[in-house]
């Protein structure tokens, strides 16, 4: 596994503030199959960088198996029946949290979830204290998205429970980068009449990817780089200046570019980013036309890129701004593919951290089984 | 399913070590080859009949089995995989993971399911098998093809048709390939 130190230095601005000591569970990776680690400490996904590349194909490779699962006409397992997981969502969200609701009840997960807006944070409860009182009721995971880049790290020091991050700030959203690595390959894949699984993560090697638009704020920019650079794409990052982060060059990108135009033709993939206005955009452009005219995915620029190139967004989309009414609907737009393996990648995620580690007391207590399972035979 | 218990027996996966071949390649083809009419006797032809392989060790198995069955009968027989990771009883104290693909043939309503592994063992991972079938559709009748019933069975659970029945000590390995079936033992690396 790759460590976070060697992962590159994708932590040189203030966006990206988790520290520089990362938590002991860093160094467990997610779904070793390991049993001396399973009791040892919980699993965590905060960033990335956790992961590695061995991870990441790991995290794929399992998703191929919940997209199957998916496609049932019960697409529901018992994989995690009695683990309880809480959707934290301090700052506000609409996809993310459905989608890793479903994917928790498919695994028969029971699901909590909590929002900030009708919660005891608005009289003045620290987030500390909110956390405690729902992990005292017994929780597994806890799936977390906070407006302050760090919050899941530190929530995965204070509790006794598997920590996701479901978008941390300015910092990172692994499991975005996760579904849209599984969508490039599951896309890719189907070009070359091949199952996912037979494709492993070979089709990333020199994938030109752009990423465009407005990089500074985005959680999604910094994982996907991290997650597509592992992989051995071919990173272009577009954006104005005021859009780029102080330190993008020391990420792992190949290309830092503020001319969309001269690197359209030369994409596999067009990665649109949403112009984050609650972010303080406003401040960084001279207006929204302005940027949409210069940036944003307006048919003649979609009609300029490469044939096959596929044009993608986290969502939710800007219409108009940085994606044009017209391009999205088009065939090699993958937008909804990326919302419906969200779920299965969720799935894969969830269960890899809360299926493959149990409590320390069940391992103990119930190692004579697992010895027994492990000697041979059906 | 040899091959998922052999990788993952702590420490890190273990190396296999042969002792005796207890069945050749012919000896597994021949089982094959008379369980395949077994089928056929039991169930009056092969209308409705699927086979079920399980990942990873039955897989090549039921593919063998439904190719003999076709030769026998004239009709195709629909051959399906089944990963059971996700149903298993162990997930939380020991590390599951989905080996393979799951390729279920349609609508197992009505269906009459020949599930294949390799080796019958505490019966956990057929008693996982049934749970997970049963979310593809309310079949006819399941049955369950073995090549190797080595004992120590964990739950009640009993094989249709079995290629050979193979007395084992609780820390013996059983490998089971179309190449034949060997007892060994698993040595930690």
């Amino acid at each position: 596994m790759t460590s976070r130190d060697e992962q590159g230095p994708e932590g040189g601005d203030a966006g990206l503030a988790t520290g520089d000591q990362p938590p002991e569970s860093r160094d467990t990776a997610l779904g070793e199959p390991s049993l001396a680690k399973a009791g040892a400490g919980r699993h965590h996904l905060l960033s990335i960088a956790d992961l590695g590349a061995e991870g990441i194909e790991e995290v794929l490779r399992v998703s191929d198996a919940f997209v199957e699962v998916s496609k049932r006409a019960i697409p529901k397992v018992p994989a995690l029946r009695g683990k309880t997981v809480v959707t934290l969502f301090v700052e506000e969200s609409t996809r993310t949290k459905l989608s890793f609701e479903t994917a928790a009840k498919r695994l028969s997960a029971d699901v909590l979830s909590f929002s900030a807006s009708s919660s005891s944070l608005k009289k003045g409860e620290s987030l500390r204290d909110t956390v405690e009182t729902i992990a005292a009721m017994g929780v597994d995971a806890f799936v977390v998205r906070h407006s302050a880049a760090g919050a899941p790290a530190a929530v995965s020091k204070w509790v006794d429970a598997s920590v996701l991050n479901a978008g941390d700030g300015w910092h990172e959203h692994p499991t975005q980068a996760l579904l849209d690595c599984y969508t490039i390959r599951q896309v890719l894949a189907e070009r070359d009449h091949r199952a996912p699984h037979e494709a492993g993560v070979e089709c990333f090697k020199g994938l030109r990817v752009g990423i465009v638009g407005d990089i500074r704020h985005s959680r999604v920019a910094r994982s996907n780089v991290l997650a597509l650079a592992a992989l051995g794409a071919e990173v272009t990052v577009v954006a104005p200046w005021t859009l780029l982060p102080p330190a993008v060059d020391s990420w792992p990108v190949a290309e830092v570019s503020q001319d969309l135009d001269s690197v359209l033709g030369r994409l596999d993939v067009c990665y649109l980013l949403r112009l984050q206005a609650e972010r303080g955009t406003g401040r960084y452009l001279p207006s929204v036309r302005e940027y949409a005219a210069a940036y944003g995915l307006s048919a003649a620029r979609a009609a300029a890129l490469a044939e096959g190139a596929l044009v993608m967004h986290p969502g939710p989309m800007n219409r108009g701004v940085e994606i044009a009414d017209e391009v999205a609907g088009l065939a090699n737009s993958v937008i909804l593919r990326q919302v419906a393996n969200g779920v299965a990648v969720r799935m894969a995620v969830l269960f890899m951290l809360l299926g493959t580690s149990g409590g320390s007391s069940a391992t103990g207590a119930l190692a004579g089984l697992s010895d027994a399972w492990e000697t041979g035979g059906a | 399913m040899a091959e998922r218990e052999r990788r993952l027996t702590t420490p890190r996966g273990g190396v296999f070590v042969p002792r005796v071949q207890v069945l050749s390649s012919e000896d597994v083809s021949r089982a094959i080859t008379r369980i395949a009419h077994e089928i056929v006797e039991r169930n009056h032809g092969l209308s409705d009949v699927v086979v079920i392989g399980l990942q990873t060790g039955g897989v090549p198995l039921a593919r063998r089995l439904s190719q003999v069955l076709e030769e026998v009968e004239g009709t195709q027989v629909p051959c399906g995989t089944l990963d059971v990771a996700f149903y298993r009883d162990d997930i939380g104290i020991r590390p599951v993971l989905p080996e393979a693909v799951t390729d279920v043939p349609g609508d197992l309503a009505g269906a009459l399911v020949v599930l294949v592994d390799d080796v019958l063992f505490t019966g956990r991972t057929v008693r996982a098998a049934l749970n997970a079938l049963a979310d593809y559709g309310r079949a006819r009748a399941i049955q369950l093809a073995v090549m190797v019933d080595r004992g120590h069975r964990e739950i009640p659970i009993r094989a249709d048709y079995v290629g050979k029945n193979m007395p084992t000590r609780m820390d013996e390995q059983v490998d089971v390939s179309l190449d034949g079936v060997v007892l060994g033992d698993v040595v930690p690396r």
